[in-house]
């Protein structure tokens, strides 16, 4: 399968493509230049709300534990409250901070080039296995580490291997244990095991993730419990359940941003001479959204408009309701899928791939509207072998850290 | 950002706790969390408080802010302040010469600024700011300073709002009582426009040694420094400071060296005049965004930037309040105002008053 036919699947012309490109520029224009003050109010209200409850948790927990009487509902309360903060500021605030949602402002203290969120993988390594490698290749074989992970068989063209048997088991540990995955992600585990990683490189990387990895430990695992004296297990357990709750959350909402039915994968033949308007067209067709209230979207990190989000990665996050509306009726109008559905269904169905793909492709049908591909065993590219990056996917630097 | 620290009471090891508690807000700062407290609570960007917005004519004002953690007060007389506004939620910077005297044990400081005809930026600190804005704020810097003790005889030269500086210079001599024989030029449009007028009146009525000129430009036309002999006969022997717009120190500093007194003259100017030569150009390469840009040897590299499409930080534009520095990974690059040229791998440069002499890498 070639460029030309994911063009066919979706009836469009040459022409139409590049006008649809030009609208979607048109948007990007549009919300680039509407970016004030109401906006900047958006984030640093996240961000106020965001420490606001980080500090009522670890203070709930730190002096609520000590009465018996007030011991449960601090430890319900406290655990809340932290786990909620976790997921902001992973989600909502971190991620899009590091994807220069906010670089506009010119304000130093959020800003893609020094942001560090909260948790174990150092934004240096996020910005390039995800703001790179992901949003530039999104969903093409052998390029985006995002199918999977390097651990899970997400695509029918992935070839299959007994160890897959294990695949709802590892499923099982990548979701709660996902901080360390994340962590991990940017060693490429692939690559090592197949002994293409430039040493140097991994052990400069490793050397990082363990000195941040290191200072989330102690933070939660040691300074906070030591600070409420004898009942410092259950500080432990609240801070370890925070963690948990944000492992799993932000576990299932990225699962639903590629996996559900409708999210195309692609290959490498279809990267080839790729024009803007076709990494756009490429973006639609390999994210899915979800719907919910405002609530859920700021959870999310906006997640649930992981189509808007992949268009424009750097596009302030309280803007991708209007553009979604916007995006959605380019989607009517050219007649090209724009899949979304309950939280519940898309993540479904994703989990529904996992456990079918698990098995060879004989003995389960594909889900997707399939369009025919050979199915070969492909590696991963290296760095040097891809195209030279997209700049709107966002910032990221190979270098030495001071 | 976190270099510095006041020095607080010997008996608290502040940068221990400080440090200690970094621990509890990894990868946080504990700043980050107290400025929610108390927005001064922090010196990650340093930050003052709109205490109050004094208007001095119809187009100018004060602006006494309180500055907040981290600040120093020990500003020389004379130098100027960056002041980052948030308009329209973008930070815009300026940089302003403190007016009020240095002390020590202060609490505020003061700028005084004008509003100017095309300045937005002017006009909305004059104008929009209410007491309790927080601004950001960058550290004291300029080298246009009263020494300390003050030479003998002094002249100032000054226009407009040019006269900002100077006073912070007055005052000070002022509250150390050790304001020697100085004579004072200072031409305005208008009597009405002129900022401090009834306290250098005050001033002058105080210190017999201060002798004031004032001039409306309006009506009575420019200074021509050939009356300088009459206004102040004795200019040759004075040490003399000179501030206000472009042409009239361009006018002024011709004058000093012509009569080969330019060792003499302390100038300040509050807009950028690029003398050196411009580099050859080349290819700017932003590793951290992986955008490139095509330079030639007039345009800078923050302009070059920019039109990459690279979030480049930026402040005053004019090579003076260091907000746009940056990182520059490798290559040549030239300062346009002196002709200094900086090559250092990862050298920290001003981007808005550099252009590249062949191809250089910038880490962001």
């Amino acid at each position: 399968m070639a460029i030309a036919d994911v063009k066919e699947y979706t009836h469009l012309t040459e022409d139409e493509v590049e006008q649809l490109g030009r609208e979607l520029d048109a948007i990007r224009a549009e919300v680039e230049e509407s970016r004030c003050d109401k906006d900047a109010a958006y984030i640093n209200r996240m961000i106020t709300v965001q420490r606001g409850l980080a500090a009522a948790g670890r203070v709930t927990l730190m002096a609520g534990l000590q009465s018996r009487k007030t011991r449960k509902p601090a430890w319900l309360a406290g655990a809340a409250m932290l786990g909620a903060a976790k997921i902001l500021e992973n989600m909502e605030i971190g991620h899009n901070v590091m994807h220069g949602q906010w670089d506009w402002m010119n304000d130093p203290e959020i800003h893609s080039s020094n942001w560090e969120w909260d948790t174990a993988q150092p934004a240096e390594q996020w910005k390039h296995s995800h703001n790179y490698i992901h949003h530039q290749f999104t969903n093409v074989l052998g390029h985006d580490n995002d199918i999977g992970y390097g651990v899970l068989r997400m695509a029918r063209e992935q070839k299959w291997h007994p160890v897959y048997l294990g695949q709802p088991v590892f499923n099982a540990l990548l979701a709660g244990l996902f901080q360390w995955g994340v962590a991990l992600h940017d060693l490429d585990l692939e690559a090592i095991r197949k002994g293409k990683k430039d040493p140097v490189e991994m052990k400069r990387q490793l050397r990082q993730i363990a000195r941040k990895g290191r200072n989330q430990v102690i933070k939660d695992y040691v300074v906070y419990p030591a600070l409420s004296g004898k009942q410092w297990k259950s500080t432990l357990k609240a801070n370890a359940t925070a963690n948990l709750t944000r492992n799993l959350w932000s576990y299932m909402i990225i699962f639903c941003g590629h996996f559900p039915d409708g999210a195309l994968h692609f290959t490498e033949e279809e990267l080839e001479d790729e024009t803007r308007a076709e990494w756009y067209l490429r973006q639609m067709l390999g994210s899915a959204n979800f719907e919910g209230g405002r609530l859920l979207h700021i959870m999310s990190g906006s997640l649930g408009f992981q189509i808007e989000h992949h268009l424009f990665p750097d596009l302030p996050s309280n803007r991708y309701p209007e553009i979604a509306v916007k995006v959605r009726a380019l989607c009517d109008k050219y007649d090209i899928p724009y899949t979304t559905g309950p939280l519940h269904r898309q993540y479904g169905q994703a989990l529904r791939t996992i456990m079918k793909l698990s098995l060879p492709n004989s003995m389960t049908s594909s889900d997707k509207p399939e369009p025919p591909s050979p199915s070969i065993d492909r590696r991963r590219r290296t760095d040097a072998e891809r195209p030279t990056r997209r700049t709107e996917t966002g910032a990221y630097y190979r270098g030495k850290t001071a | 950002m976190f270099t510095e620290r006041m020095t607080a009471s010997p008996t608290i090891p502040w940068r221990r706790v400080r440090n200690a508690a970094d621990k509890l807000t990894t990868p946080l700062h504990p700043d980050d969390y107290l400025r929610l407290l108390n927005p001064l609570w922090s010196q990650r960007e340093l930050r003052g408080r709109v205490e109050e917005v004094v208007p001095e004519t119809e187009d100018a004002a004060t602006l006494v802010i309180r500055p907040g953690w981290g600040w120093r007060y020990d500003h020389r007389p004379g130098q100027y302040v960056g002041i980052g506004v948030q308009v329209n939620g973008k930070f815009q910077w300026r940089s302003y010469s403190v007016s009020s005297p240095p002390v020590r044990r202060g609490r505020t400081i003061s700028i005084t600024v004008r509003a100017m005809p095309e300045g937005k930026l002017s006009a909305h600190l004059v104008r929009g700011l209410a007491p309790g804005t927080i601004v950001r704020l960058a550290l004291p810097e300029g080298d246009f300073v009263l020494p300390d003790p003050p030479p003998a005889k002094m002249l100032f030269l000054v226009g407009g709002s040019g006269v900002t500086p100077v006073m912070a210079m007055l005052r000070t001599m002022d509250r150390r009582a050790s304001l020697p024989d100085v004579v004072m030029h200072y031409s305005s449009p208008t009597e009405d426009r002129m900022i401090f007028r009834d306290e250098l009146a005050a001033l002058e009525e105080r210190h017999d040694g201060l002798t004031v000129h004032r001039l409306h430009t309006d009506t009575d036309g420019m200074l021509e420094l050939a009356e300088l002999d009459t206004i102040c006969p004795d200019w040759r022997e004075r040490e003399t400071w000179a501030c206000g717009p472009g042409p009239m120190l361009d006018a002024i500093s011709e004058h000093f060296e012509s009569a080969g007194l330019e060792d003499h003259l302390h100038l300040e100017r509050f807009s950028l005049k690029l003398s050196g030569d411009g580099g050859e150009g080349g290819t700017i390469t932003f590793r951290t965004s992986g955008k490139t840009a095509e330079a030639d040897g007039a345009t800078t590299v923050l302009e070059a930037g920019e039109s990459a499409g690279v979030g480049m930080p930026f402040g005053c534009r004019m090579g003076i309040c260091h907000t746009c520095t940056l990182t520059l990974v490798d290559g040549t690059i030239r300062d346009l105002r002196n002709g200094d040229e900086f090559d250092q791998p990862n050298e920290q440069v001003q981007t808005c008053v550099t252009v590249p002499v062949g191809d250089c890498t910038f880490d962001i």
